[in-house]
């Protein structure tokens, strides 16, 4: 078995801080190094973000580039975009990616299209950044997985930091894209602590990250699934079952090419979602696979492993039934072995 | 303040702004009805006081969003008359390269930031614009035009207590044509007037005869000061009628021919020029002379993007995103 992980970067790497703190050091690293960088949300100025992410930034950079708003989630992502397209880089922060139900005109209606609309005469630099995900016990209206959504309407980038590293990365290289980018961080990643690199670091978006390498099954996975997925392949490895885990990082754009490689090689694909599975992300990759020649090397039908098509519920043990954890993970390469 | 029929100079252009409005939104309409345009339209014949009113209270450098009824504030901003021909003829020369249409026309160039297919859309961007052009310490003001409708909107109300608590340099300027779409004001609103929904935001609600040009450039440039001086934005109420229907689909069931009528009467072009040539400000063969070559700049102008290549669907895929 071996093990890479491309993503690793830097002599400080060893540097390690958590998910939330790597957020906060993009935010503050792309404030100091750009004044037209600033930030808007609810709560995220005197109190520190719901999730404490934007944690002192209000007292190092005040109150005008810290701008705490009113209840207002359509509001606040419209003033986003008409900031970005009179100049300015705006970071706004959605308390909960359920929330931006509530803004979504301006995302897909205004954000994602006036660039395309207007012939290429106006561009809407901007980012948005929202928690997404459940196993906070939040129940249905705090707990969803909605990156699919945004990832089919063209116009929008949307992003999904699965470590540290990338939650630092993949955002500055964001607030850099003279495009609306959706960045869909997990709530139960910001206390998890990995290796950032101090300074720079950006992660280019549209670049997947082959995180394990393995012989015999190619897991596809995002967010938290990704953690998930590598414990899994630490388990299945005593059983002398070996996986590549493969986070695409990029919903879009994506970067499918380092997919097919690995199932080109492994012939078995086990794709692993938090969001229900019916009309969901890992279903593109799914046809993406069935579309390439690397379908000649399949020994075995892909097999998804999603959310389950329901809301996510409240009671702890039936929130953990709702989505894959680590033993489901497991159980689905035991079966995917065997069927081939 | 200078009224707009004071001069002979700021009279004629707002003459040949309102002449050039209700000449190409009749142009676009019998282009449509000749089956040589596509898609839909929404005229704002009838509202060109509204219009130019507003963008006569403003700078070069100001900026405007608009709606779908959006033609007339694009030509009072400044936009190139045959670009937006091109553009609803669906040519590769339009402002939107044919990508946008009627309802998407922008020209970043003059300070419009952009036409809008959705009510209240762009009510939102104007007070992110507002924002901007605060941090940046730019000494600039943005107009948001939008009608009646969009007043029953969330996005009107969140983005008129954004502009509120930040004191934003931005008008918000309603053009209460008396129906969104087929639903009447009376019907739609538990209040009376646009104007008084102001007092729930704690900033100064106006209302104004929007077919008086001189009456909604007096309003809009109180509050165009009010916003430069830093003091926040104004909602502005101008009560206009559009005498053509809602879009292409509309039969007008919904009001009455005397109404029509009525308001048609109260042509806001003819009560210029009445109002000019009265003041011995210009003369009635200055006005002639003003409508004729707004009818000329129009034929040019169709003529002219008539001739222009058609849009091209090669690089579609390459339109989406913006690149660094």
């Amino acid at each position: 078995m071996t093990t890479t992980d491309t993503t690793k970067t830097g002599s400080d790497a060893g540097r390690v801080i958590t998910y939330a703190e790597a957020v906060r050091e993009a935010l503050g690293e792309a404030m100091s190094a750009d004044e037209r960088v600033f930030m808007l949300g609810e709560d995220i100025g005197v109190y520190g973000g719901a999730f404490g992410v934007s944690g002192d930034l209000f007292h190092r950079f005040g109150p005008e580039r810290v701008r705490d708003t009113p209840i207002s989630e359509l509001g606040i992502v419209g003033a986003a975009v008409g900031a970005a397209l009179a100049g300015m880089r705006p970071v706004v922060e959605i308390q909960f990616s359920d929330f931006t139900c509530q803004a979504m005109d301006q995302i897909v209606n205004q954000a994602a299209k006036i660039h395309f609309m207007l012939g290429g005469a106006a561009e809407v630099p901007m980012v948005l950044r929202a928690p997404l995900g459940s196993g906070t016990g939040a129940a249905a209206q705090h707990s969803q997985s909605l990156e699919a959504w945004f990832a089919h309407v063209p116009g929008l980038k949307v992003v999904m930091p699965a470590t540290a590293e990338d939650a630092k990365g993949l955002l500055l290289a964001a607030i850099d894209d003279p495009n609306p980018v959706l960045v869909l961080e997990h709530k139960l990643l910001y206390r998890t602590s990995g290796p950032v690199p101090e300074g720079n670091g950006r992660v280019p978006l549209g670049k997947t990250a082959v995180r394990r390498s393995g012989r015999d099954i190619s897991l596809v996975a995002t967010g938290v699934m990704v953690s998930r997925a590598l414990e899994a392949a630490e388990a299945l490895a005593a059983e002398g079952i070996d996986l590549s885990v493969i986070d695409p990082r990029t919903l879009t754009p994506l970067d499918a090419q380092p997919i097919l490689d690995d199932v080109a090689r492994t012939g078995r694909v086990l794709l692993v979602q938090e969001a229900p599975g019916h009309v969901g992300f890992m279903a593109e990759i799914a046809a993406r696979i069935v579309e390439s020649p690397a379908v000649y090397h399949l020994l075995a039908p892909v097999r998804r492993l999603s959310g389950l098509d329901v809301p996510i519920p409240y009671a702890p043990q039936l929130e953990r039934a709702a989505v894959p954890q680590v033993e489901t993970i497991v159980e689905a390469a035991r079966t995917l072995m065997k069927e081939s | 303040m200078t009224r707009l029929g004071d001069d002979p100079r700021t009279a004629r252009s707002t003459l040949e702004t309102m002449w050039r409005i209700r000449r190409f939104e009749e142009a676009v309409d019998d282009l449509f009805a000749r089956g040589l345009m596509h898609g839909t339209m929404h005229l704002s014949i009838g509202q060109e006081a509204s219009a130019t009113g507003t963008c006569f209270a403003l700078r070069d450098d100001d900026a405007i969003t608009s709606t779908h009824r959006g033609h007339g504030h694009c030509i009072a901003k400044g936009a190139d008359l045959e670009r937006m021909m091109a553009e609803l003829l669906a040519k590769e020369t339009g402002y939107c390269r044919g990508r946008g249409g009627s309802m998407h026309i922008a020209d970043v160039a003059t300070g419009n930031l952009g036409a809008n297919g959705i009510v209240a859309g762009g009510i939102p961007i104007a007070a992110g614009a507002g924002l901007a052009y605060m941090i940046q310490g730019i000494d600039r003001v943005v107009v948001s035009f939008f009608g009646d409708g969009a007043t029953n909107e969330g996005a009107f109300h969140e983005a008129v207590n954004l502009a509120a608590i930040w004191k934003l340099p931005v008008i918000f300027v309603c053009e209460n044509n008396k129906y969104g779409m087929s639903f009447s004001t009376a019907k739609s609103m538990g209040v009376k007037t646009v104007a008084e929904r102001a007092a729930a935001y704690g900033i100064p609600g106006l209302r104004v005869d929007g077919n008086d040009v001189e009456a909604v450039h007096e309003a809009v440039g109180t509050a165009v000061q009010r916003a430069r001086s830093g003091e926040g934005p104004t909602l502005v109420e101008a009560l206009t009628y559009r005498w053509k229907g809602h879009s292409k689909s509309d039969k007008n069931l919904y009001r009455t021919k005397e109404e029509i009528t009525e308001w048609r009467s109260q042509d806001p072009i003819e009560r210029f020029e009445r109002i000019v040539v009265e003041r011995g400000v210009l003369s009635t063969t200055d006005v002639e002379e003003i409508r004729a070559a707004a009818t000329n700049d129009i034929r040019d102008a169709a003529r002219r993007a008539n001739a222009a290549p058609d849009a091209n669907p090669d690089d579609l895929l390459t339109a989406v995103y913006a690149t660094a």
